[in-house]
């Protein structure tokens, strides 16, 4: 009874918000339909609760209450406080396409298109009337609330395409920023890599001072050839107040490798959701994920990885460090078809809790159809090591500082993940911005 | 003169069962003193207390490092004022690069004394001439701390770590154990060319065979938690012959 009302209270005021944003959402007729379809599939459920088996742990309703307002386009001023922030990354030398309050900012990006890249922002694509596949850009093959919601609402994002062969000497840099409070944001990127290509693919997502409780909706689709390579880094920095909801949806070919980094330090409340499937033969997938939280941060990480062809490897690494009231929760799901012969599959969970409060859920499943197969699971849940901590005290090293040294080798592994030099002392900076401001 | 070390009327309880039962020292620069004694007499217990590892509780006594009382000390302020323990178990800690330990601990210690930090080139000279002196390959400082060392590798990182640190008062707690007699002489030698005026070592062992190359000025034998007799150089050898049988009766 109470369950069915507050699902209709949360879509009826959606339902205000959404016939709010329409006008200013881009793309008419199929773009058009394809949102209305995509918002009722949302408002069926409206946000999810702990009901639903994949959101169990991350019940969004009692999380988030509601979804936030639309963000107005950024003004000068909020493009030049972006434009700051950016120039602040150090991520080395990045083909930098930045999208600000949920819109591409053109004047801050870097569309230098060649060597077998090419850039559009999303919202041209879904503008444009000539294209008969232009409402594509907002389906995707996995059902979900908040994919659906992203569907409806998303303004921008960026559609990259890399040729076969293509190897961009430059990482692309997708750099999401916030700067205005309790508004949402909602993105979508889809990429498209070609055969043999070689390709590194970096996301940021960092607010300013003066965005606070904001949400960041955010999707990301990604086809990969055969015997191509992605390196993806993906960063999340976002206001210790604010919401980021994301999912990553990505089809990997034949003899192709993938291998995904992603760290989390900010978002009061995150979730960073991967459909991954291994569509051809030969193909390694390999995983990173690290949560850094503490206060009352809650951040989700859930993987559904999809073996579908046989002899592909699949690698999960996450690893938490937990402080304060923090919680963190790492859903893994391998789901092995009946003609993935020999497929490797492994994840692992590690958590470090530094205090009696924090707390970790993880849930492993997998669900094997094929019969010749190697899978397996483990986590470990621990405190620091005591006989570590003197040790290193006893060298010299005052305890946060001792603190900080364990931490970081224990996350270090993952860190060690990244092969691009200048990416990888990213996440370190990250990292350590993070510890630093623990003491 | 201020005694380096001073422990007085030391009482030491672990988990409601006194350890040390009113043991008293006295430590001054330049000295050598060797304590030994039986298994379980409580040599690194009072190592311990010394260095400041929590888990001890002191009921009575107090122990002075140059004339300040160290046990009001954070174990950190202790090796920054010059406390060292070569640990009788060194730990072994995955991913943290030996030399990123080396040199995060130099600076900790330089900082707390108010000293500029090393510059890295400085540092890295200073450590291959320490590493060379003790025959450690630098590929080894590349590994986690102690990480697949063997027995006598980890002993070895101790005493360069004291050679770095360079402590006024060094603590070695067993460091003979396990080591063959040529990875001994190393780590001997070692700590011999720290020996100073101005630089007093605790020689932590069992047996005599270590102090035939760490030659003590004093020796204390320990035994239940206090120590029952001391003397010169000379006792180590009685104690060879006799063994600690008598010393056990003496205390109980
Ligand atoms: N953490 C501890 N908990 C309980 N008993 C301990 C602990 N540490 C040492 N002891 C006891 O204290 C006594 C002295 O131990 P120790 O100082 O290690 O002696 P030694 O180094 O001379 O062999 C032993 O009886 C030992 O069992
Ligand atoms: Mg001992």
């Amino acid at each position: 009874m109470n369950v069915a009302l507050a699902k209709t209270t949360t879509g009826a005021v959606l339902d205000g918000t959404f016939a709010a944003a329409r006008g200013r959402l881009p793309g008419v007729g199929t773009v058009a339909e394809t949102r209305q379809q995509a918002f009722d599939d949302f408002a069926r459920t409206g946000l999810p609760t702990r009901r639903i088996e994949e959101w169990k742990y991350t019940d969004l309703r009692n999380l988030l209450r509601d979804v936030a307002p639309l963000a107005p386009a950024p003004d000068q001023a909020a493009l030049a406080q972006a434009a700051k922030l950016v120039e602040t990354l150090g991520t080395g030398d990045t083909q930098k396409l930045v999208i600000v309050d949920g819109v591409f900012a053109a004047g801050l990006s870097d569309l230098t298109s060649g060597g077998g890249v090419t850039v559009h922002a999303l919202s041209a694509m879904l503008d444009d009337a000539t294209s008969a596949t232009r409402a594509d850009l907002l389906r995707s093959r996995i059902v979900d609330p908040m994919i659906a919601l992203n569907a409806a609402f998303a303004t921008d994002g960026m559609l990259i395409d890399i040729a076969d062969d293509a190897a961009p000497a430059r990482p692309l840099h997708i750099v999401h920023v916030a700067t205005r409070p309790s508004v949402a944001a909602f993105t979508r990127s889809l990429v498209r890599i070609g055969n043999r290509a070689r390709v590194t693919l970096v996301e940021s997502f960092v607010a300013t001072e003066s965005a606070k409780a904001y949400q960041a909706h955010d999707a990301v689709v990604i086809w990969i050839g055969d015997d191509s390579d992605l390196q993806h880094v993906r960063v999340m920095e976002d206001a210790g107040d604010a919401a980021n909801i994301a999912t990553a949806i990505v089809t990997v070919g034949a003899r192709t490798k993938f291998n995904t980094f992603s760290l989390t330090t900010g978002g009061g409340v995150s979730r960073y959701q991967s459909f991954i499937t291994l569509a051809g033969v030969d193909s390694e997938l390999s995983t990173n994920s690290v949560h850094l939280l503490r206060d009352k941060q809650h951040g989700d990480c859930t993987f559904v990885i999809e073996h579908a062809a046989p002899n592909c490897l699949s690698r999960e690494l996450f690893r938490a460090v937990l402080d304060d009231r923090a919680h963190s929760v790492f859903q893994g799901r391998i789901n092995v078809h009946q003609i993935a012969q020999k497929t490797d599959g492994k994840m692992m969970s590690r958590a470090l809790l530094l205090s009696d409060e924090a707390e970790i859920d993880n849930k492993p499943e997998l669900e094997i159809f094929a019969d010749d197969v190697q899978c397996g699971h483990g986590a470990t849940i621990g405190a620091l090591d005591d006989s570590l901590l003197f040790y290193l005290r006893a060298r010299g090293l005052p305890e946060k500082a001792a603190q900080a040294l364990l931490i970081q080798a224990f996350v270090g592994e993952a860190l060690e993940s990244i092969v691009n030099d200048d990416l990888r002392d990213v996440a370190i900076s990250a990292a350590e911005r993070w510890l630093e401001s623990r003491a | 003169m201020t005694a380096l070390l001073e422990v007085k009327d030391l009482q030491v309880r672990v988990e409601d069962r006194e350890i040390l039962h009113g043991l008293t020292m006295t430590v001054n620069g330049g000295e050598v003193h060797a304590i030994m004694g039986p298994n379980g007499s409580g040599k690194s217990t009072l190592s311990h207390v010394i260095a400041g590892k929590p888990g001890y509780e002191v009921t009575g006594g107090e122990i002075l490092f140059k004339g300040e009382d160290l046990l009001e000390m954070e174990p950190d302020e202790r090796a920054a004022k010059g406390v060292f323990l070569a640990f009788q178990y060194p730990v072994e800690i995955p991913g943290v690069t030996t030399m990123n330990f080396l040199r995060t601990a130099v600076n900790a210690q330089r900082k707390a004394r108010g000293e500029s930090e090393y510059l890295v080139p400085d540092f890295l000279r200073k450590v291959r001439e320490v590493a060379a002196s003790l025959n450690i390959p630098m590929d080894m400082l590349k590994r986690g701390v102690n990480v697949g060392f063997s027995g006598g590798e980890k002993k070895r990182n101790e005493v360069l770590q004291m050679a770095l640190f360079q402590p006024s008062l060094c603590i070695l707690d067993e460091m003979d154990s396990g080591l063959d007699i040529d990875a001994l002489r190393v780590a001997a030698d070692g700590v011999n060319a720290l020996r100073s005026p101005d630089r007093a070592m605790v020689v932590i062992t069992h047996y005599q065979r270590l102090l035939n190359y760490i030659v003590p000025d004093h020796v204390h034998v320990m035994s239940k938690g206090r120590v029952v007799k001391s003397g010169g150089k000379e006792l180590a050898l009685e104690l060879e012959e006799s063994g600690y049988a008598q010393y056990e009766d003496a205390a109980a």
